[in-house]
Protein backbone atom coordinates (compact mmCIF):
# COMPACT_ATOMS: atom_id res chain seq x y z
CA UNK A 1 0.00 0.00 0.00
CA UNK A 2 1.46 3.13 -0.72
CA UNK A 3 0.84 6.42 1.56
CA UNK A 4 -1.78 7.58 -0.71
CA UNK A 5 -4.00 4.49 0.01
CA UNK A 6 -3.30 4.61 3.62
CA UNK A 7 -5.08 8.43 3.45
CA UNK A 8 -7.40 6.91 1.62
CA UNK A 9 -8.17 4.41 3.85
CA UNK A 10 -8.54 6.35 6.97
CA UNK A 11 -10.49 8.92 5.65
CA UNK A 12 -12.59 6.12 4.05
CA UNK A 13 -12.91 4.96 7.36
CA UNK A 14 -13.38 7.86 9.48
CA UNK A 15 -16.08 9.01 6.92
CA UNK A 16 -18.00 5.69 7.50
CA UNK A 17 -17.65 5.81 11.09
CA UNK A 18 -19.37 9.22 10.63
CA UNK A 19 -22.39 8.65 8.25
CA UNK A 20 -24.75 6.70 10.40
CA UNK A 21 -24.50 9.99 12.73
CA UNK A 22 -24.90 12.22 9.47
CA UNK A 23 -27.83 10.15 8.47
CA UNK A 24 -29.59 10.26 11.73
CA UNK A 25 -29.25 14.08 11.64
CA UNK A 26 -31.03 14.45 8.61
CA UNK A 27 -34.81 15.08 8.68
CA UNK A 28 -37.59 12.64 8.14
CA UNK A 29 -39.45 12.47 4.98
CA UNK A 30 -42.56 14.21 5.40
CA UNK A 31 -44.41 10.80 3.88
CA UNK A 32 -42.36 7.86 4.53
CA UNK A 33 -40.64 9.28 7.36
CA UNK A 34 -37.52 7.51 8.80
CA UNK A 35 -37.62 4.91 6.07
CA UNK A 36 -36.54 6.80 3.14
CA UNK A 37 -32.52 7.20 4.94
CA UNK A 38 -31.64 3.94 3.19
CA UNK A 39 -31.50 5.83 0.45
CA UNK A 40 -28.19 7.14 1.57
CA UNK A 41 -26.78 3.91 1.28
CA UNK A 42 -28.77 2.73 -2.01
CA UNK A 43 -28.47 5.59 -4.08
CA UNK A 44 -24.41 5.75 -3.92
CA UNK A 45 -24.49 1.69 -4.15
CA UNK A 46 -26.21 2.03 -6.96
CA UNK A 47 -24.15 4.50 -8.43
CA UNK A 48 -20.94 2.91 -7.59
CA UNK A 49 -22.25 0.04 -9.24
CA UNK A 50 -23.06 1.57 -12.44
CA UNK A 51 -19.45 3.19 -12.04
CA UNK A 52 -17.98 -0.41 -11.89
CA UNK A 53 -19.73 -1.67 -14.79
CA UNK A 54 -18.52 1.26 -17.08
CA UNK A 55 -14.66 0.65 -15.99
CA UNK A 56 -14.89 -2.88 -16.58
CA UNK A 57 -16.45 -2.20 -19.81
CA UNK A 58 -13.96 0.58 -21.04
CA UNK A 59 -10.97 -1.44 -19.66
CA UNK A 60 -12.71 -4.39 -21.91
CA UNK A 61 -12.24 -1.90 -24.56
CA UNK A 62 -8.95 -1.50 -23.97
CA UNK A 63 -7.96 -4.57 -23.41
CA UNK A 64 -9.60 -6.08 -26.47
CA UNK A 65 -8.76 -3.08 -29.28
CA UNK A 66 -5.69 -1.41 -28.14
CA UNK A 67 -4.15 -4.33 -27.26
CA UNK A 68 -3.10 -3.12 -23.39
CA UNK A 69 -2.44 -6.90 -21.17
CA UNK A 70 -2.45 -4.97 -17.77
CA UNK A 71 -6.21 -3.10 -18.64
CA UNK A 72 -7.38 -6.98 -17.66
CA UNK A 73 -6.56 -6.75 -14.25
CA UNK A 74 -8.97 -3.13 -14.04
CA UNK A 75 -11.37 -5.77 -15.46
CA UNK A 76 -11.12 -8.04 -13.15
CA UNK A 77 -11.03 -5.79 -10.28
CA UNK A 78 -14.24 -3.25 -11.48
CA UNK A 79 -16.16 -6.71 -11.97
CA UNK A 80 -15.55 -7.78 -8.41
CA UNK A 81 -16.50 -4.69 -7.51
CA UNK A 82 -19.80 -4.35 -9.41
CA UNK A 83 -20.86 -7.65 -7.66
CA UNK A 84 -20.30 -6.57 -4.63
CA UNK A 85 -22.02 -2.63 -5.08
CA UNK A 86 -24.78 -4.72 -7.20
CA UNK A 87 -25.38 -6.51 -3.96
CA UNK A 88 -25.41 -3.68 -1.81
CA UNK A 89 -27.90 -2.26 -4.45
CA UNK A 90 -30.23 -5.03 -4.73
CA UNK A 91 -30.26 -6.24 -0.83
CA UNK A 92 -30.97 -2.44 0.21
CA UNK A 93 -33.24 -1.64 -2.43
CA UNK A 94 -35.86 -4.60 -1.59
CA UNK A 95 -35.79 -3.36 1.84
CA UNK A 96 -36.86 0.49 1.28
CA UNK A 97 -39.78 -1.09 -1.57
CA UNK A 98 -41.10 -3.54 1.63
CA UNK A 99 -42.18 -0.36 3.49
CA UNK A 100 -42.60 2.18 0.52
CA UNK A 101 -44.52 -0.32 -2.13
CA UNK A 102 -45.70 -3.06 0.29
CA UNK A 103 -43.71 -5.39 -1.87
CA UNK A 104 -39.98 -6.68 -1.97
CA UNK A 105 -39.38 -6.97 -5.67
CA UNK A 106 -41.36 -5.88 -8.47
CA UNK A 107 -40.83 -6.85 -11.98
CA UNK A 108 -40.12 -2.93 -13.21
CA UNK A 109 -38.31 -1.95 -15.61
CA UNK A 110 -35.19 -0.63 -13.67
CA UNK A 111 -35.14 -3.57 -10.99
CA UNK A 112 -34.89 -5.97 -14.16
CA UNK A 113 -32.02 -4.14 -15.65
CA UNK A 114 -30.02 -3.79 -12.43
CA UNK A 115 -30.43 -7.26 -11.65
CA UNK A 116 -29.32 -8.17 -15.21
CA UNK A 117 -26.03 -6.41 -14.59
CA UNK A 118 -25.51 -7.83 -11.58
CA UNK A 119 -26.31 -11.27 -13.18
CA UNK A 120 -24.02 -10.22 -15.96
CA UNK A 121 -20.85 -9.42 -13.64
CA UNK A 122 -21.19 -12.74 -11.60
CA UNK A 123 -21.20 -15.01 -14.69
CA UNK A 124 -18.21 -12.99 -15.24
CA UNK A 125 -16.59 -13.49 -11.99
CA UNK A 126 -17.94 -17.62 -12.12
CA UNK A 127 -16.24 -17.38 -16.12
CA UNK A 128 -13.02 -16.36 -13.86
CA UNK A 129 -12.87 -18.98 -11.64
CA UNK A 130 -14.01 -21.81 -13.76
CA UNK A 131 -13.50 -20.95 -17.03
CA UNK A 132 -9.76 -22.01 -17.38
CA UNK A 133 -6.61 -20.57 -19.45
CA UNK A 134 -7.53 -17.59 -22.51
CA UNK A 135 -11.15 -16.75 -20.05
CA UNK A 136 -9.88 -13.46 -19.65
CA UNK A 137 -10.48 -12.43 -22.88
CA UNK A 138 -13.61 -14.00 -22.89
CA UNK A 139 -14.53 -11.99 -20.01
CA UNK A 140 -13.52 -8.92 -21.01
CA UNK A 141 -16.04 -9.06 -23.91
CA UNK A 142 -18.62 -10.59 -21.71
CA UNK A 143 -17.98 -6.68 -19.62
CA UNK A 144 -17.84 -5.07 -23.14
CA UNK A 145 -21.45 -6.46 -23.52
CA UNK A 146 -22.22 -5.48 -19.88
CA UNK A 147 -21.65 -2.15 -20.44
CA UNK A 148 -23.53 -2.10 -23.19
CA UNK A 149 -26.27 -2.91 -21.13
CA UNK A 150 -25.26 0.45 -18.85
CA UNK A 151 -26.91 2.75 -20.70
CA UNK A 152 -30.59 0.48 -20.80
CA UNK A 153 -30.32 0.42 -16.81
CA UNK A 154 -30.46 4.40 -16.42
CA UNK A 155 -32.85 5.23 -19.20
CA UNK A 156 -35.52 2.09 -18.76
CA UNK A 157 -36.82 4.33 -15.89
CA UNK A 158 -37.66 7.33 -17.76
CA UNK A 159 -39.12 5.41 -20.91
CA UNK A 160 -41.21 2.74 -19.35
CA UNK A 161 -43.32 4.11 -16.92
CA UNK A 162 -42.80 2.66 -13.71
CA UNK A 163 -42.78 2.45 -9.70
CA UNK A 164 -39.04 3.16 -9.05
CA UNK A 165 -38.43 7.01 -8.28
CA UNK A 166 -36.92 9.22 -11.58
CA UNK A 167 -33.34 10.05 -11.78
CA UNK A 168 -34.06 13.77 -11.42
CA UNK A 169 -34.91 13.35 -7.59
CA UNK A 170 -31.37 14.45 -6.07
CA UNK A 171 -32.11 18.24 -7.42
CA UNK A 172 -35.29 17.51 -5.64
CA UNK A 173 -33.95 17.04 -2.41
CA UNK A 174 -34.24 19.25 0.38
CA UNK A 175 -31.22 21.03 1.39
CA UNK A 176 -31.09 19.36 4.93
CA UNK A 177 -31.58 15.75 2.85
CA UNK A 178 -28.45 16.91 0.59
CA UNK A 179 -25.48 17.53 2.90
CA UNK A 180 -26.16 13.83 4.22
CA UNK A 181 -26.70 12.40 1.10
CA UNK A 182 -23.35 13.86 -0.69
CA UNK A 183 -21.31 13.03 2.36
CA UNK A 184 -22.45 9.46 2.19
CA UNK A 185 -21.88 9.84 -2.10
CA UNK A 186 -18.27 10.53 -1.18
CA UNK A 187 -17.76 8.17 1.29
CA UNK A 188 -18.83 5.69 -1.09
CA UNK A 189 -16.63 7.04 -3.84
CA UNK A 190 -14.19 6.67 -1.50
CA UNK A 191 -14.43 3.31 -0.68
CA UNK A 192 -14.77 2.13 -3.91
CA UNK A 193 -11.71 4.17 -5.45
CA UNK A 194 -9.47 2.58 -2.48
CA UNK A 195 -10.94 -1.02 -3.53
CA UNK A 196 -10.28 -0.57 -6.99
CA UNK A 197 -6.99 0.39 -6.68
CA UNK A 198 -6.08 -1.94 -3.97
CA UNK A 199 -7.96 -4.69 -6.20
CA UNK A 200 -5.84 -3.90 -9.23
CA UNK A 201 -2.78 -3.93 -7.88
CA UNK A 202 -3.29 -7.37 -6.02
CA UNK A 203 -4.25 -8.55 -9.78
CA UNK A 204 -1.09 -7.07 -11.39
CA UNK A 205 1.34 -8.71 -8.73
CA UNK A 206 -0.81 -12.37 -9.19
CA UNK A 207 -0.26 -12.01 -13.30
CA UNK A 208 3.44 -10.88 -12.33
CA UNK A 209 4.09 -14.08 -9.97
CA UNK A 210 2.14 -16.25 -12.54
CA UNK A 211 4.78 -15.28 -15.18
CA UNK A 212 7.85 -15.78 -13.24
CA UNK A 213 6.47 -19.31 -12.26
CA UNK A 214 5.81 -20.18 -15.86
CA UNK A 215 9.53 -18.80 -16.30
CA UNK A 216 10.71 -20.84 -13.90
CA UNK A 217 9.14 -23.99 -15.46
CA UNK A 218 9.59 -23.09 -18.75
CA UNK B 1 -18.51 -6.44 -49.94
CA UNK B 2 -18.56 -9.64 -52.22
CA UNK B 3 -15.85 -11.36 -50.94
CA UNK B 4 -17.40 -10.94 -48.00
CA UNK B 5 -20.62 -12.43 -48.44
CA UNK B 6 -18.86 -15.32 -50.92
CA UNK B 7 -16.99 -16.28 -47.66
CA UNK B 8 -20.34 -16.42 -45.14
CA UNK B 9 -21.80 -18.51 -47.75
CA UNK B 10 -19.25 -21.06 -47.97
CA UNK B 11 -19.59 -20.98 -44.03
CA UNK B 12 -23.10 -21.41 -44.11
CA UNK B 13 -22.91 -24.18 -47.11
CA UNK B 14 -19.82 -26.38 -45.28
CA UNK B 15 -22.06 -26.16 -41.81
CA UNK B 16 -25.51 -26.96 -44.48
CA UNK B 17 -23.22 -30.10 -45.74
CA UNK B 18 -21.99 -31.38 -42.54
CA UNK B 19 -25.78 -31.26 -41.58
CA UNK B 20 -26.94 -32.90 -43.80
CA UNK B 21 -24.88 -35.78 -44.10
CA UNK B 22 -25.74 -36.22 -40.66
CA UNK B 23 -28.88 -34.44 -39.56
CA UNK B 24 -27.71 -34.82 -35.83
CA UNK B 25 -27.89 -31.29 -34.89
CA UNK B 26 -31.45 -30.95 -36.32
CA UNK B 27 -32.91 -34.08 -35.01
CA UNK B 28 -31.81 -33.89 -31.55
CA UNK B 29 -32.42 -30.79 -31.44
CA UNK B 30 -36.01 -30.61 -32.86
CA UNK B 31 -36.50 -33.51 -30.34
CA UNK B 32 -35.35 -31.88 -27.13
CA UNK B 33 -37.25 -28.32 -28.10
CA UNK B 34 -40.72 -31.03 -28.30
CA UNK B 35 -39.87 -32.31 -25.32
CA UNK B 36 -39.94 -29.21 -23.47
CA UNK B 37 -42.72 -28.16 -24.39
CA UNK B 38 -44.26 -31.58 -23.34
CA UNK B 39 -42.73 -31.11 -19.92
CA UNK B 40 -44.67 -27.56 -19.91
CA UNK B 41 -47.57 -28.87 -20.87
CA UNK B 42 -47.46 -31.70 -17.98
CA UNK B 43 -46.86 -29.14 -15.59
CA UNK B 44 -48.79 -26.50 -16.76
CA UNK B 45 -51.86 -28.28 -17.03
CA UNK B 46 -55.05 -27.82 -14.54
CA UNK B 47 -57.69 -29.37 -14.34
CA UNK B 48 -57.00 -31.33 -17.42
CA UNK B 49 -56.87 -27.99 -19.68
CA UNK B 50 -54.18 -25.42 -20.33
CA UNK B 51 -53.56 -22.80 -18.08
CA UNK B 52 -54.49 -19.44 -20.28
CA UNK B 53 -51.97 -16.90 -21.93
CA UNK B 54 -48.77 -19.25 -21.27
CA UNK B 55 -48.20 -20.15 -25.09
CA UNK B 56 -46.01 -16.98 -26.08
CA UNK B 57 -43.69 -17.98 -23.17
CA UNK B 58 -43.68 -21.54 -23.41
CA UNK B 59 -42.50 -21.14 -27.35
CA UNK B 60 -39.79 -18.53 -26.07
CA UNK B 61 -38.63 -20.34 -23.38
CA UNK B 62 -38.56 -23.89 -26.02
CA UNK B 63 -36.44 -21.42 -28.25
CA UNK B 64 -34.36 -20.26 -25.68
CA UNK B 65 -33.31 -23.98 -24.23
CA UNK B 66 -32.82 -25.44 -27.76
CA UNK B 67 -31.09 -22.61 -29.03
CA UNK B 68 -28.64 -23.02 -25.89
CA UNK B 69 -27.73 -26.96 -27.24
CA UNK B 70 -27.52 -26.07 -30.94
CA UNK B 71 -25.32 -23.49 -29.90
CA UNK B 72 -23.41 -25.87 -27.80
CA UNK B 73 -23.51 -28.82 -29.89
CA UNK B 74 -22.24 -26.47 -33.01
CA UNK B 75 -19.06 -25.47 -31.20
CA UNK B 76 -18.82 -28.38 -29.60
CA UNK B 77 -18.19 -30.27 -33.20
CA UNK B 78 -15.92 -27.82 -34.59
CA UNK B 79 -13.84 -28.28 -31.27
CA UNK B 80 -13.65 -32.09 -31.92
CA UNK B 81 -10.94 -31.95 -34.64
CA UNK B 82 -9.97 -28.31 -33.82
CA UNK B 83 -11.56 -27.10 -37.25
CA UNK B 84 -12.20 -23.68 -35.75
CA UNK B 85 -8.64 -23.12 -35.96
CA UNK B 86 -8.80 -23.82 -39.20
CA UNK B 87 -11.41 -22.10 -39.89
CA UNK B 88 -10.01 -18.98 -38.33
CA UNK B 89 -6.27 -19.45 -39.68
CA UNK B 90 -8.13 -19.90 -42.98
CA UNK B 91 -7.33 -16.03 -45.13
CA UNK B 92 -10.69 -14.62 -44.60
CA UNK B 93 -12.17 -11.85 -42.81
CA UNK B 94 -13.15 -12.64 -38.70
CA UNK B 95 -16.47 -10.76 -39.15
CA UNK B 96 -17.47 -13.09 -42.12
CA UNK B 97 -16.58 -16.41 -40.39
CA UNK B 98 -18.75 -15.35 -37.32
CA UNK B 99 -21.65 -14.48 -39.87
CA UNK B 100 -21.44 -17.64 -41.41
CA UNK B 101 -21.85 -19.62 -38.27
CA UNK B 102 -24.98 -17.16 -37.15
CA UNK B 103 -26.15 -17.80 -40.58
CA UNK B 104 -26.09 -21.54 -40.07
CA UNK B 105 -27.40 -21.36 -36.64
CA UNK B 106 -29.98 -19.57 -37.38
CA UNK B 107 -31.09 -21.32 -39.84
CA UNK B 108 -30.82 -24.57 -37.91
CA UNK B 109 -33.26 -22.59 -34.80
CA UNK B 110 -36.02 -21.34 -37.58
CA UNK B 111 -36.54 -25.32 -38.80
CA UNK B 112 -36.82 -25.82 -35.11
CA UNK B 113 -39.40 -23.20 -34.50
CA UNK B 114 -41.34 -24.71 -37.98
CA UNK B 115 -41.80 -27.70 -35.80
CA UNK B 116 -42.08 -25.52 -32.06
CA UNK B 117 -44.84 -23.31 -33.13
CA UNK B 118 -47.71 -25.46 -34.11
CA UNK B 119 -47.03 -27.70 -31.21
CA UNK B 120 -47.38 -24.99 -28.89
CA UNK B 121 -50.52 -24.13 -31.02
CA UNK B 122 -51.97 -27.19 -30.43
CA UNK B 123 -50.86 -28.07 -27.14
CA UNK B 124 -51.93 -24.26 -25.72
CA UNK B 125 -55.06 -23.25 -27.84
CA UNK B 126 -53.20 -20.22 -29.51
CA UNK B 127 -54.42 -19.26 -32.64
CA UNK B 128 -51.04 -18.62 -34.76
CA UNK B 129 -52.88 -18.56 -37.69
CA UNK B 130 -53.99 -14.90 -36.77
CA UNK B 131 -51.42 -13.54 -38.22
CA UNK B 132 -48.95 -15.46 -39.00
CA UNK B 133 -46.57 -12.78 -41.23
CA UNK B 134 -45.94 -10.85 -38.10
CA UNK B 135 -45.37 -13.78 -36.19
CA UNK B 136 -42.65 -15.28 -38.26
CA UNK B 137 -40.93 -12.08 -38.63
CA UNK B 138 -41.00 -11.46 -34.69
CA UNK B 139 -39.60 -14.83 -34.40
CA UNK B 140 -36.75 -14.01 -36.53
CA UNK B 141 -36.45 -10.66 -34.94
CA UNK B 142 -35.67 -12.36 -31.35
CA UNK B 143 -33.55 -15.57 -33.08
CA UNK B 144 -31.60 -12.77 -34.78
CA UNK B 145 -31.20 -11.07 -31.24
CA UNK B 146 -30.71 -14.25 -29.30
CA UNK B 147 -28.02 -16.48 -31.63
CA UNK B 148 -25.91 -13.16 -32.40
CA UNK B 149 -24.96 -12.52 -28.30
CA UNK B 150 -24.99 -16.91 -28.84
CA UNK B 151 -22.67 -17.34 -31.40
CA UNK B 152 -20.10 -14.82 -30.19
CA UNK B 153 -20.43 -16.58 -26.66
CA UNK B 154 -20.26 -19.72 -27.96
CA UNK B 155 -17.40 -18.84 -30.02
CA UNK B 156 -15.45 -17.63 -27.24
CA UNK B 157 -16.15 -20.38 -24.97
CA UNK B 158 -14.54 -22.92 -27.28
CA UNK B 159 -11.40 -23.74 -25.54
CA UNK B 160 -12.86 -22.74 -22.15
CA UNK B 161 -13.54 -25.47 -19.28
CA UNK B 162 -17.10 -25.74 -18.24
CA UNK B 163 -18.26 -24.42 -21.37
CA UNK B 164 -21.35 -26.32 -21.29
CA UNK B 165 -22.83 -24.32 -17.75
CA UNK B 166 -20.60 -21.11 -18.75
CA UNK B 167 -22.82 -20.45 -21.76
CA UNK B 168 -26.69 -20.15 -20.65
CA UNK B 169 -25.04 -18.42 -17.34
CA UNK B 170 -23.72 -15.31 -19.75
CA UNK B 171 -26.32 -15.71 -22.84
CA UNK B 172 -29.28 -15.75 -20.19
CA UNK B 173 -28.95 -12.56 -18.51
CA UNK B 174 -27.63 -10.68 -21.67
CA UNK B 175 -30.51 -11.31 -23.77
CA UNK B 176 -33.30 -11.03 -21.37
CA UNK B 177 -34.29 -7.88 -23.11
CA UNK B 178 -35.05 -10.37 -26.31
CA UNK B 179 -37.00 -12.30 -24.17
CA UNK B 180 -39.45 -9.88 -22.64
CA UNK B 181 -39.57 -8.03 -26.31
CA UNK B 182 -39.98 -11.59 -27.84
CA UNK B 183 -42.31 -12.86 -25.28
CA UNK B 184 -44.74 -9.33 -25.11
CA UNK B 185 -44.47 -9.14 -28.84
CA UNK B 186 -46.26 -13.03 -29.55
CA UNK B 187 -48.39 -12.44 -26.79
CA UNK B 188 -49.78 -9.37 -28.45
CA UNK B 189 -50.18 -11.63 -31.55
CA UNK B 190 -51.65 -14.41 -30.08
CA UNK B 191 -54.43 -12.91 -28.17
CA UNK B 192 -57.86 -13.79 -28.91
CA UNK B 193 -57.85 -10.14 -31.18
CA UNK B 194 -54.26 -9.17 -32.07
CA UNK B 195 -53.15 -5.90 -30.74
CA UNK B 196 -50.97 -4.92 -33.41
CA UNK B 197 -49.35 -1.91 -32.31
CA UNK B 198 -48.34 -3.34 -28.88
CA UNK B 199 -47.02 -6.33 -31.33
CA UNK B 200 -45.55 -3.26 -33.43
CA UNK B 201 -44.03 -1.60 -30.50
CA UNK B 202 -42.20 -4.28 -29.04
CA UNK B 203 -40.72 -5.93 -32.49
CA UNK B 204 -39.44 -2.42 -33.00
CA UNK B 205 -37.26 -2.95 -29.61
CA UNK B 206 -36.28 -6.20 -31.12
CA UNK B 207 -35.02 -4.85 -34.23
CA UNK B 208 -33.04 -2.11 -31.80
CA UNK B 209 -31.47 -5.44 -30.10
CA UNK B 210 -30.41 -7.07 -32.78
CA UNK B 211 -28.47 -4.16 -34.33
CA UNK B 212 -26.77 -3.12 -31.34
CA UNK B 213 -26.05 -7.22 -30.30
CA UNK B 214 -24.91 -7.84 -34.14
CA UNK B 215 -22.62 -4.71 -34.61
CA UNK B 216 -20.91 -5.29 -30.63
CA UNK B 217 -21.13 -9.21 -31.99
CA UNK B 218 -18.87 -7.98 -35.19
CA UNK B 219 -16.75 -5.66 -33.79
CA UNK B 220 -15.76 -7.85 -30.38
CA UNK B 221 -15.29 -11.70 -32.79
CA UNK B 222 -12.27 -10.69 -33.96
CA UNK B 223 -10.24 -9.31 -30.88
CA UNK B 224 -11.82 -11.92 -28.71
CA UNK B 225 -10.75 -14.89 -31.09
CA UNK B 226 -7.14 -13.70 -31.35
CA UNK B 227 -4.91 -15.88 -29.52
Amino acid sequence: MTRSTVVMLALAAGMFAMAPFVIDAAPNEATMGLVYKIYFFHMPSAWMFLTAAVVAGVASFRLLFLKRPRAEHWVTAAAELAVLFGAFTLVTGPLWARKAWGVWWVWDARLTSSLMLFMIFVAYTLLKKYGGPGSDKLGAGLALFGMANVPFVYWSVNVWRTLHPKTSVIPSLEPGMRGPFWFCFLAFMLLFTLVLILRTDLEKRRSELDALYLAEEG
Amino acid sequence: MTAFFRIVWIVVKKDITVEVRSFELLSTTVFFAITVVLMFSFSLVVEGRPVQEVAPAILWIAIAFSGTLALGRTFERERQNDTLRALLLAPADRPAIYVGKLVGILLLLMLVEIVLVPLVGLFFNAPIFAEPVRLAITLAAGSLGFCAVGTLFAAMLVRARSRDVLLPIMLYPMTVPVMIAGVRGTAALLQPTPDLAIAQFWLGLLGAFDVVFVILALWTFDPVMTD
